[in-house]
């Protein structure tokens, strides 16, 4: 894996504390804000996705990939990566309750695609998410990605 | 073969499924087209599709095709997507 996924990442927030599925979606567009890479419309557009479409974007056990569509409310693309201290339930059928959240904004449809490819890259590997997951602060979940970069 | 790869949004969850899709096709040796696409767009490609590869929750948007819908429910595991998409290439 040549890309460093921890480069890539606008923010990164562990153990985070989040009541619901909306207060971890929040979380994760706090992180996109922060990061300069999404306006707080952009927010607002992810959770009203889950609303209109269920809680599709829980795609793998554990796991939701919040975003919306490319919009004026996103300035660049970007990730951010929220881990929660408690697992929160999304309402989906098999893949419930959700302990990692990764917001996603893109510009257009296909310049994040790589940057997509790493993630599922380190995610569908267990050994390496279990590591990921059981990081307590922002610098161990960087350790972690940069050491699967120089690999 | 066609194949659409289906999320709300169409740069996501679909873009992911397309591509361990396309992995899991070039490991069985299928030679077949995979695109990703937003819900809206895919009502209209899912019409000259031979597959469409989607979530439990959006298996229902889609309605009334005459492509076969496979429901994926965990995107990165490709044994579940091999053993869901095989039958139907073959």
């Amino acid at each position: 894996m040549t890309l460093n996924l921890a480069q890539e990442l606008s923010s990164i927030t562990t153990k985070a504390a989040a009541s619901d599925w909306r207060a971890a979606i929040r979380l994760a567009g706090d992180g996109l804000v922060a990061g300069g890479v999404t306006t707080e419309a952009y927010t607002e557009e992810m959770i009203t996705a889950v609303e209109e479409h269920g809680p599709y974007i829980v795609i793998a056990p554990g796991i939701a990939l919040a975003h919306s569509r490319p919009a004026d409310s996103v300035l660049k693309s970007g990730l951010s990566w929220v881990s929660l201290e408690t697992p929160v339930e999304f309402g989906h059928a098999s893949n419930d309750p959700v302990t990692l959240v990764i917001g996603l904004a893109a510009l257009d449809k296909s310049a994040h695609i790589d940057v997509l490819k790493a993630v599922a890259g380190v995610l569908s590997n267990k050994e390496i998410r279990g590591r990921l997951e059981a990081a307590d602060t922002p610098d161990e979940v960087r350790d972690v990605l940069s050491s699967l970069a120089t690999k | 073969m066609k194949i659409v790869a289906v999320c709300g949004m169409g740069i996501g969850t679909s873009v992911l499924l397309k591509m361990n899709a396309e992995k899991v096709l070039a490991a069985l040796g299928i030679d077949a087209d995979v695109e990703a696409a937003d819900i809206g767009v895919a009502r209209g490609a899912a019409q000259t599709a031979d597959i469409v590869l989607t979530s439990d929750e959006l298996a229902p948007e889609i309605g009334d095709v005459p492509a076969e819908v496979i429901i994926i429910e965990n995107f990165f595991d490709l044994d579940e997507i091999t053993e869901k998409l095989t039958p139907a290439v073959q």
